[in-house]
């Protein structure tokens, strides 16, 4: 039965459902084939070497303020709402959204949109159902939240588990997309490009802790911003900022003409339609190193405000790369000088960094291109501070110490996971260099969505949760998470080589998320014990303390 | 909803009672707090439904009758590419209702319940 489902699936979806799953068709056609090296491009070169020089100089004066563990995990609460609200934009906007949503728009139009989309909505249910809760009970993880009123050793271990298995598959994305990148805007090697990032990372986390991450994002969200909304100007006024005009001209410019204009061949099946829009929306809300920067401001009202400015900012940027797609068609599609036989030359994702070209010389092309690597930077910089407080804080300090670690212990503990993490991110980075790692930024949404955010939210929604409960749910979204996609088409077939997927369907949270809830459910409902009664007990004053801001952490003092 | 926005806080058990800090026995039963949980509340929730049912529309549109978001307005625009920003605005949009509502409302009621804790 679901063989045959697959066979047929697999017929009348394609590629199309393959590149559903992937949180980006860069890292759908970079990853899948070998990016071809170009030429050295020494512009870019010497505007990346600004914004590393920059950003180091950055790291020397956070190094200064970061001292105690909450300077270090948090940026001692002291980040505004507006600040965090650009770094979790920087987070967002990931060289996957900028070049892969606008190669998406130049290849098929309207179907970039429903990626776009599908990235955005996840920020207005966080606002609703957790920013505030999740700033006014934790301190530096999620975790916290989690185990306000649980048991302390068993939900640390299952959130930790959670936020690693989350940030190894986002970050052997990453670091794999940074070396394809490389050879395509730098023409540079592949192996270059994984140790630069590595070691960069290991140097803004462990010096500069979160307040030199915050302010890497931050830099890198204004370059990114910035550079966007200038090549977003630029084709509105070679069309005379007229969308009819816009659309008219790409419609005649697009091989597919006015099919450009309504959904196409990306979606076909409901079910991995629904099962992709659940991953992307609840997985916001369980990804590790966006629900830490919640930690990052003073209070509820600051973690409020850093929902607003990053879904304006998200929002934006996103309507931005729509217009750069539609650009990229009517000024690089029709230009014989970014073309070769096959299409774009290097590439379908080199659509944006041709625009650039097109609209802003060699220069901007260079600017572009160090924005489109520091913003794999970044992205990974903020990844492995979140791996490492779970380490850090979760696992060595309330699991083996029992909560009883010395902080200083704590920070050297947390510096050396940044650094094991950094070491791990480059090995895997080349190990995978030839893989086809196109499932797992999906993959690290999908799990977010199953094993994080069920706990998250039933923790501080739910009386009835009990540890069982959510050691029972939680494990189950994890696991069922990580099989459905082993057995599912993007891995069973194109990285396994096996003629025909176990499992239909390439997003799997609409199934794995539910097993988790169901799972915490019946785990909860049927614990009966003093220590789940005990747990029912200390809810209500969970609840004030969610709802008010009682007893909540505030900044630190230096 | 008026019903929701006025109703009393769910009444706790002895036990229940019996293992809070009194601070946070006095905000919980004040009316600040009730009134907050209900307000803020009902506001939360129908926002979240309101977004999900905007998102998944949008998407099993787009799985379902495609042919209805290629319906031209205009030139060569599409029903879908207004509907598809509008998603996108919607998202925006829904957020700053929050915002305004906690800032004008909710903040204020938060700090009464705290300063029950108090008395």
């Amino acid at each position: 039965m679901i063989a045959a489902l697959a066979r047929r699936y697999a017929g009348r979806a394609g590629l199309g459902i393959a590149g559903l799953l992937v949180t980006s068709p860069l890292f759908a056609a970079a990853l899948e084939g070998q990016a071809q090296k170009q030429p050295l491009n020494v512009t870019a070169i010497v505007m990346f070497f600004a914004f590393v020089t920059m950003t180091l100089g950055i790291t020397y004066w956070a190094a200064k303020r970061t001292r105690s563990r909450s300077d270090f995990y948090t940026a001692g609460g002291g980040i505004t709402g507006f600040q965090n609200g650009l770094a979790i934009a920087g987070d967002y906007m990931s060289a996957a959204s900028f070049l892969g949503i606008s190669a998406l728009v130049f290849g098929s139009g309207f179907d970039g949109l429903i990626y776009s989309i599908g990235f955005l909505v996840g920020w207005p249910v966080i606002m609703f159902l957790i920013a505030e809760r999740l700033r006014n009970l934790g301190k530096f993880t999620f975790a916290d939240v989690a185990s306000y009123r649980l048991q302390q050793r068993p939900i640390r271990v299952l959130s930790a588990s959670g936020t690693l298995v989350t940030v190894a598959f986002y970050l052997i994305a990453q670091m794999v997309g940074a070396g394809q990148l490389i050879k395509l805007l730098f023409g540079l090697d592949y192996n270059i490009a994984v140790i630069i990032v590595g070691v960069l990372m290991i140097v803004y986390v462990t010096f500069g802790g979160m307040l030199a991450t915050t302010w890497v994002q931050i830099i890198k969200a204004v370059l990114l911003l910035g550079g966007a909304s200038f090549m977003a100007f630029m084709v509105m006024a070679k069309v005379g900022f007229s969308f009819d005009s816009l659309f008219e001209s790409a419609v005649s410019a697009h091989k597919d003409g006015e099919a450009i204009m309504a959904p196409g061949k990306f979606v076909k099946d409901p079910i991995s339609a629904v099962s992709l829009g659940i991953a992307l929306m609840f997985g916001t809300a369980g990804l590790p190193h966006i629900l830490m920067r919640f930690f990052t401001v003073k209070d509820a009202v600051e973690a409020r405000k850093s929902v607003l400015f990053a879904t304006g900012f998200i929002g934006y940027f996103y309507i931005l790369t729509f217009i750069i797609g539609f650009g990229a068609i009517v000024l690089v599609g029709t230009n014989a000088l970014y073309l070769d036989g096959a299409g774009l030359r290097g590439g379908s994702n080199m659509a944006a960094v041709h625009l650039a070209h097109a609209v802003g010389g060699d220069m901007f092309l260079g600017f572009i291109s160090a924005v489109a690597f520091a913003t794999i930077l970044a992205v990974v910089a903020g990844l492995t501070l979140s791996g490492a407080a779970a380490v850090s804080h979760d696992v060595y300090s309330n699991v083996i110490k029992r909560g009883k670690a010395k902080e200083a212990d704590e920070i050297r503990v947390s510096k050396l996971a940044t650094v094991a993490l950094g070491i791990l991110a480059i090995g895997l980075g080349i190990a995978f260099e030839k893989q086809n790692v196109a499932f797992m930024v999906g993959l690290a949404f999908a799990i977010a969505a199953s094993a994080n955010f069920p706990i998250i939210l039933l923790s501080m929604m739910w009386k009835g949760l009990t540890t069982r409960g959510a050691v029972l749910g939680g494990g189950l979204g994890l696991v069922s998470a990580v099989t459905l996609t082993v057995l599912s088409p993007a891995v069973w077939v194109k990285v396994l080589g096996h003629a025909e997927a176990i499992f239909p369907y390439d997003a799997p949270a609409l199934f794995s998320m539910t097993l988790a809830f169901i799972g915490c459910w019946i785990g909860s409902i049927t614990d009966g014990s003093e220590s789940a009664h005990k747990e029912s007990l200390l809810f209500t004053e969970q609840l004030v303390r969610s709802e008010t801001g009682y007893g909540a952490s505030t900044a630190a003092s230096h | 909803m008026s019903t929701l926005a006025t109703a009393l806080p769910a009444q706790l058990t002895t036990e229940e009672n019996a293992v809070l800090a009194p601070e946070i026995r006095r905000i919980y039963h004040s009316a600040a707090f009730a009134r907050l949980r209900s307000r803020r509340g009902s506001l939360a929730y129908r926002l979240a439904a309101l977004m999900c049912a905007i998102y998944y529309g949008f998407i099993l549109a787009i799985a379902f009758a495609p042919q209805w978001l290629a319906i031209k307005l205009d030139g060569v625009i599409t029903l879908g590419i207004p509907l598809g920003l509008g998603v996108i605005a919607s998202a925006i949009i829904l957020t700053g209702i929050y915002v305004s509502r906690a800032n004008r409302e909710f903040d204020a009621l938060s700090a009464e319940a705290l300063r029950s804790a108090r008395s």
